[in-house]
């Protein structure tokens, strides 16, 4: 009984303690949006709600369009979006601020001699216009086309950059980044896209128009295989203490070692 | 105190059946779980459209939802997995409850053990790093993923439970029927092949049901081999099955879609199918021992 007593009591004095905590900055964020940006933005979540803890943090993945509609529609307090906005979005009174950089590097097996392509013969390989390497200065073998699954974001944004939503001709299609460079890795006669953060030595990373991808070449843009993700607002009217804190946060340069991490290049120094 | 012992029977019982009805619960579960969330897809494309489009296009701007290319792969996945595995593994188990000296057992009876003990996702990668490249040098075509990669992985696979399974009911086949064999004159391989595999016959066919529930069950592996391109199936070409339908496009469909409902519709086919497999083989299991009544 006595136990019983203590326990109560410890659990008590627990949850006044909490609230007291709380007492600071309260409430939550809702962020509602791109796929994509799934790792990043979680990350980002659940590193805030853990020094925050009155603060819960949402994220509805719905893709880059309902984010934006979200957003404009009041239902969410932050919109993500994978792209940049489109004039008419701005119009409604939308404003975008880049939380990071996603770069999509293209890589080929070690034993490819093929070092450069430009965006244009990606698509038209992708798309079995181009089927062969030797068309395009390699050795004689058949194009090995290795992709993600659907719904990916780095398919999604892989397809929506090289023009070819929709229409590529998948030899593989792996669920995971590791898979990709595995496979690649694995086939003299394949390519592959993944994730610029991920790509390992184990296979070669091509250059598009002669620019390699790297960090910097990403962030000064000179890299186009690549896309914004985009944090979505409202021009006019001010984000609830919570949403301001996060967003404060996840712009700051505090947040970048979480960015590099979850596979994206941050832009704020 | 008798009266007491009783009581205790009786609370005993109850236990052991609220245990057992902890298995019946969770089969009732899954089922009503996967009917009430599998229908509502289907529905809205249409049962044909659903099971025999051959297109699956899901997050196209037009999405298409055809599964028939999953269940033919699904299908010949499985079948070419027990045409593989099947002689293979029992053969062995012939061999090793007949022929093979003690010793040799223990070792192919260890070995068969660890094979059942290795995960599945090991089988994928080996099939991904050694099988893949392997099939492509050896055929010559540009992309060893496909069916027959997906085909050899499986039936190594389903080994184990064949064997063992193959195993036990060969040695539960009574002395005295090989003994009259032997003393009628028949050789020993003759008293193997007509006397002891037809004694055991329900307990190999109970090996292959196993074999083909693993088998069309399985997709980490299937995953990792087979490329899972919605391709219609062909030995050298990438195929995707039902199961990895499923798992590889649930991580990132949108809740409430008609993408997610799908894949909630597929698993229910595939549920389907494997009631209807075990229901087939169960009664072709009971009809034999019937007859041997």
């Amino acid at each position: 009984m006595k136990k019983f007593v203590t326990f109560i009591t410890i659990v008590s004095l627990a949850l006044t303690a909490m609230t007291g905590c709380g007492k600071t900055v309260s409430g939550s964020v809702s962020t509602d949006g791109s796929t994509s940006m799934e790792k990043v933005i979680g990350a980002l979540g659940e590193d805030f709600e853990e020094n925050n803890s009155g603060i819960t943090f949402t994220y509805n993945p719905t893709g880059s369009g309902s984010g934006i509609t979200a957003v404009a529609e009041g239902r969410c307090d932050i919109g993500l979006s994978s792209r940049n906005l489109k004039e008419e979005e701005k119009a409604q009174g939308l404003t975008e601020t880049v939380l990071a950089l996603d770069g999509i590097a293209i890589i080929v097996n070690l034993d490819n001699s093929v070092n450069d392509l430009d965006l244009e013969t990606i698509g038209k390989i992708y798309t079995g216009e181009i089927t062969n390497w030797k068309d395009i200065g390699g050795s004689d073998l058949e194009i090995v086309l290795i992709g993600r699954e659907a719904g990916s974001g780095t398919r999604d944004g892989f397809e929506s950059i090289t023009g070819t939503e929709d229409a590529c001709k998948y030899r593989q299609e792996l669920t995971s980044t590791g898979d990709v460079i595995g496979a690649v890795a694995g086939n003299p006669a394949a390519i592959g896209y993944a994730s610029l953060a991920s790509v390992k030595e184990t296979v070669k990373a091509l250059s598009i128009g002669g620019i390699m991808p790297t960090e910097e070449t990403v962030k000064d843009g000179s890299y186009v295989v690549q896309r914004p993700f985009v944090l979505v607002t409202k021009s006019n009217t001010e984000l609830s203490e919570a949403a301001q804190k996060f967003f404060d946060y996840i712009t700051s340069s505090e947040a970048n070692e979480i960015i590099s991490s979850a596979g994206a290049v941050p832009v704020t120094n | 105190m008798k009266n007491r012992k009783r009581l205790m029977e009786n609370v005993i019982h109850g236990v052991f059946l609220m245990l057992g009805l902890i298995t019946v619960g969770c089969v009732l579960l899954i089922t009503v779980y996967l009917v009430i969330s599998g229908i509502p897809a289907i529905r809205k494309i249409g049962v044909l459209k659903f099971l025999f489009g051959k297109k699956w296009a899901s997050t196209a701007a037009q999405p298409q939802y055809g599964i028939l290319p999953f269940i033919l792969t699904s299908i010949y996945g499985t079948a070419g997995a027990i045409v593989v595995g099947v002689p293979i593994g029992f053969l062995t188990a012939v061999y090793l409850s007949k022929i093979a000296p003690p010793r040799v057992k223990t070792v192919i009876e260890s070995a068969v053990s660890l094979l059942a003990g290795i995960p599945s996702v090991v089988y994928g990668l080996v099939g991904m790093m050694v099988l893949v490249p392997g099939i492509r040098i050896a055929f010559h075509i540009p992309d060893g993923a496909s069916l027959f990669a997906a085909i050899i992985v499986l039936a190594v696979m389903i080994l184990p439970s064949i064997i063992k399974v193959s195993l036990t009911a060969l040695e539960a086949v009574p002395k005295e029927y090989e003994d009259a064999s032997l003393a009628l004159g028949a050789t020993p391989v003759e008293t193997y092949f007509r006397v002891s595999v037809p004694a055991a016959k329900s307990g190999i066919a109970a090996a292959v049901v196993l074999g083909v529930g693993r088998a069309i069950g399985e997709a980490m592996a299937v995953m990792m081999v087979a490329g899972n391109a919605p391709n219609m199936p062909e030995m050298f070409q990438s195929v995707r099955f039902l199961t990895t339908a499923v798992a590889s496009e649930m991580s990132y469909a949108a809740d409430g879609s008609l993408q997610k409902q799908a894949l909630f519709s597929i698993a229910l086919v595939l549920f389907l199918f494997i009631m209807l497999i075990n229901a087939v083989l169960n009664f072709l299991l009971k009809r034999k021992s019937d007859m041997e009544d």
